[in-house]
């Protein structure tokens, strides 16, 4: 009888601590964003989006740094969608069974449990230093997409996997081919979560840090990378050009970075209010992300 | 009619073997991967000794007097993690089981979404808050604290760690068949009985699996502990004093202006190739703790 | 013998090591219905999986002996399987329309073959709804979603589906299986109107469908067809034991 009661009690004081360390974390996460909110949230300006760095604190901003990861993550994205979603593909509808295709499998696996701080090393003795990009735009979002490549290639193979493989025999029998098949029944069947596995992945390619910084990427940039579109008073008007994937450049994470690094008070403050802008991009891809992945699920019912 | 098919068989055919070379990038970046850290490894060990390498106390490349052992970047690395693990283990553990066994689905259709937030904060956000949150809270009750230590570093990396544990350990109760637990319940256990003596041990590798994983993601973390472990090497176990990680110490290199081709540069592919090996062996262990315990639930 | 539609000797078809298959010869002649029943597990599907080469798609399967389509080997090299599993289309045990619009379930078959004239399909759209018989109770809901249609619905507009591309022979692969009676009802009573126009091949583990649709029959059991003949025959005059005991209900 005793024994029950103590049971009964203990029951009830592992709940508590359930729920207890349950909110741990999430109330560090709230307090995180309380004292990031409170010290940076004054520095948030207009010119704080439009200024350069500046060995002034209360000058400096953000712009080659938010433009920088602009340029990061179209190049990244570039490469590491069409790369990522094709391997996918090829890996859940086309491979055989064979060696080739196991060592494939092991090499993404193992990709995706490497430090980001190696991808860097990577980046700096394959993309600077032997393809000789440099220090450029080019090489870090290589750098990033090899990165995020096998998070791509792991979530388009699960939302690949989750369409019944009846979709497939349905479009067989009607006569269409295997591309004809996976083009227009398995891709847009599996489309949204292939899209919030993407979001995910970029959205964790946007917060890293490590990587960018060693391979090098400068912290102090007073200039942009050449924009892509320039208009003119003369003929042709629009000029295109792709010359400022090989321009130096600096992002939002390293240009924190190297604020928090600094001593002065100044420059932690402009760091808070980096980081604001930077949880606010994170946060909102991935909230796009949560909502695209409940809406996929109340969607579709086999 | 005719022509039009020999179009799409060549088609499909083109089109298949491009997604094989998309496919292909994968072993080419491991393989670049292990070419790249490995080819400076060799240039470094050239010029320094493996034994030396494994047995030095120090590590001062950026001296003049240079010393070349890993041992105080290890014992950083270690530091910072255990501190980490010591956090993240308990919390990350009874939250999973609270998570599995005792929350409603609607508690923990709110709380999970909430965690994965918890998992994407970059970690440079982490580091500014290990260094200017963690540290002067910590120091108003610890005098004597440095404003670099492992303590806090080690502290905030928990708190990151937290939802990996937590998320991958509730799968692992998930998957634990509600036969047992029935079974449990009908000789008359309560919850937290059925929770910690039937499920817990009938998911203990797949639990052991997010641990090892948990560790692996500790030792190969760079940006809190750039920032606010410090940067120098010391082989203590203090928490309280500044040291530098395996990972820090590449980024505190990458910042300066080393000269391609120097020792110094080289420096930092073998300690990329040590951490290499470290993560890769802690993540086969939890690769193959994660298939057992997948194949006893099949 | 030339006018058959598949002409099958000796028919062998394994999954890895085991034989599911084990020689079976068939002629099933054109415009006739064929029904193919047996106890589960006997090889039915399989057999019917193999005249489209649907099978094709599970790694393991092989499968060997002549299996001709109007004098042509279906398992030949030089086999279009596109092609062929556009003159043979199928109909599945569980309805499986694709998760898009009832009129774009209709119209991918029509465009993949390179049909894109929009009032051309529209045509084909309507007058497939109608042979399936399901064109009055969607006519006015083309654009809804497939998947919120009932079951039944479901597998009359996968029919729908596969008489749009104009096949010669529909496979139905116990098309009633997962379905109510009334709409049981309705797709038999549609594959009895279909007879004039297609080869129809129906597998199916209910006797009673069986004998209401088909011409002729075959009985299948542990991978050998045991006894094929007019379907009156086999099942008032069957001249297998086994196959008496089938029908008569002594086992399966």
């Amino acid at each position: 009888m005793n024994n029950r009661v103590i049971n009964k009690r203990l029951d009830g004081l592992f709940k508590a601590l359930g729920i207890l360390t349950t909110v741990f974390g999430l109330s560090v996460l709230l307090v995180l964003f309380i004292d990031v909110f409170l010290d940076g949230a004054s520095r948030l300006s207009l010119d704080f989006f439009t200024s350069f760095p500046s060995r002034k604190p209360e000058a400096a901003g953000i712009l080659s740094a938010w433009v920088g990861t602009i340029w990061i993550m179209a190049v990244t994205g570039c490469i590491a969608l069409p790369l990522g979603i094709g391997s996918g593909i090829y890996l859940e509808e086309y491979a055989p069974k064979n060696r080739l295709t196991a060592l494939i499998e092991i090499s993404i696996a193992n990709l995706a449990g490497v430090p980001s701080v190696i991808f860097g090393l990577l980046g700096l003795g394959l993309f600077v230093r032997w393809f000789n990009l440099d220090r450029s735009v080019l090489a870090g979002g290589l750098t990033l997409a090899i990165l995020v490549l096998p998070v791509i290639i792991l979530s388009t193979r699960e939302a690949l996997r989750a369409i019944p493989f009846s979709i497939r025999e349905a479009s067989y029998a009607v006569g269409a081919t295997k591309w004809q098949t996976v083009y227009c029944q398995v891709l847009p069947a599996a489309l949204g979560n292939i899209m919030t596995g993407v979001i995910l992945a970029m959205s964790r390619a946007v917060g890293e840090t490590a990587p960018l910084i060693t391979i090098g990427a400068l912290t102090y940039i007073a200039f942009l990378p050449q924009a892509p579109v320039a208009f003119s008073g003369e003929f042709p008007f629009i000029h295109l050009s792709l010359q400022g994937l090989f321009d130096p450049f600096t992002a939002l994470p390293i240009q924190i970075f190297n604020w928090v690094s600094r001593p002065q008070k100044g420059f932690s403050v402009n760091a808070s209010a980096g980081i604001i802008v930077l949880l606010g991009i994170t946060l909102a891809m991935n909230s796009v992300a949560i909502i695209l992945r409940y809406r996929q699920r109340k969607k579709t019912r086999w | 009619m005719f022509k039009k098919k020999e179009f799409q068989k060549l088609k499909e055919y083109l089109i298949e073997k491009l997604l094989f070379l998309f496919s292909l990038v994968s072993i080419l970046a491991t393989v670049g991967i292990v070419a790249v850290l490995s080819f400076e490894t060799f240039a470094f060990f050239n010029e320094v000794s493996l034994l030396k390498f494994f047995t030095d106390t120090q590590w001062t490349p950026l001296f003049v007097k240079k010393h070349f052992g890993i041992l105080p970047l290890l014992c950083g690395t270690l530091l910072t993690t255990l501190i980490a693990m010591l956090i993240a283990l308990p919390v990350g553990l009874i939250s999973a089981v609270y998570l599995s066994e005792y929350s409603s689905e609607k508690a923990k259709n709110i709380i999970k979404p909430i965690m994965e937030i918890l998992a994407a904060i970059p970690t440079v956000v982490y580091g500014y808050f290990a260094l200017l949150f963690v540290t002067p809270l910590l120091r108003k009750c610890i005098p004597g604290m440095s404003g670099f230590n492992s303590l806090s570093s080690g502290f905030v990396m928990g708190i990151m760690i937290i939802p990996l544990i937590s998320s991958l350990s509730e799968d692992a109760f998930h998957a634990v068949p509600m036969g047992l637990r029935e079974a449990g319940y009908a000789l008359g256990s309560n919850r937290l009985q059925v929770s910690l003596r039937i499920v817990f041990p009938a998911a203990f590798s797949g639990v052991l699996a997010a641990c090892v994983l948990a560790v692996s993601r500790a030792v190969g973390e760079t940006m809190i502990v750039a920032i606010a472990a410090g940067q120098q090497p010391r082989l203590t176990l203090n928490p309280l004093v500044p040291v530098e990680t395996i990972t820090a110490y590449i980024v505190q290199v990458s910042l300066g202006d080393t000269p391609h081709g120097s020792l110094e540069y080289r420096t930092i592919f073998a300690c990329g190739m040590f951490l290499f090996v470290m993560t890769y062996f802690l993540n086969i262990v939890s690769y193959k703790l994660r298939r057992r315990f997948q194949q006893v639930y099949e | 013998m030339n006018n058959t539609a598949f002409s099958i000797k000796q028919m062998r078809a394994f999954y890895g090591a085991k034989e599911v298959i084990k020689g079976v010869d068939i002629s099933i002649m054109p415009n006739t219905v064929t029904a193919l029943i047996g106890p589960s597990g006997c090889g039915k599907s399989t057999f019917i999986r193999s005249l489209n080469r649907i099978n094709d798609l599970i790694p393991s399967f092989r499968i060997s002996g002549d299996i001709m389509y109007r004098q042509k080997d279906i398992y030949d090299k030089e086999t279009d399987v596109v092609e062929l599993r556009r003159r043979v289309g199928m109909v599945f045990q569980k309805p499986n329309p694709f998760p898009k619009s009832i009129y774009e379930n209709i119209a991918y078959g029509l465009r993949i073959h390179g049909l894109n004239i929009k009032d051309t399909i529209d045509e084909i759209v309507e007058s497939s709804l109608k042979k399936a018989a399901l064109w009055d109770e969607v006519k006015d809901n083309l654009k809804q979603n497939a998947l919120t249609l009932s079951g039944g619905q479901q597998q009359r507009l996968c029919i729908a589906r596969t008489l749009a591309t104009q096949p010669e022979v529909i496979l139905f692969d116990e098309p009633c299986s997962a379905l109510d009676p009334i709409s049981t009802a309705k797709i038999e009573e549609l594959i009895h109107h279909l007879k004039q126009n297609y080869t129809i091949v129906i597998v199916t583990h209910n006797m009673q469908q069986a004998a209401r649709v088909s011409d002729y029959s075959g009985f299948f059991l542990l991978g050998e067809l045991i006894e094929v003949g007019r379907t009156h025959e086999i099942f008032t005059a069957p001249k297998d034991k086994r196959t008496e005991e089938y029908i008569t209900g002594r086992f399966g």
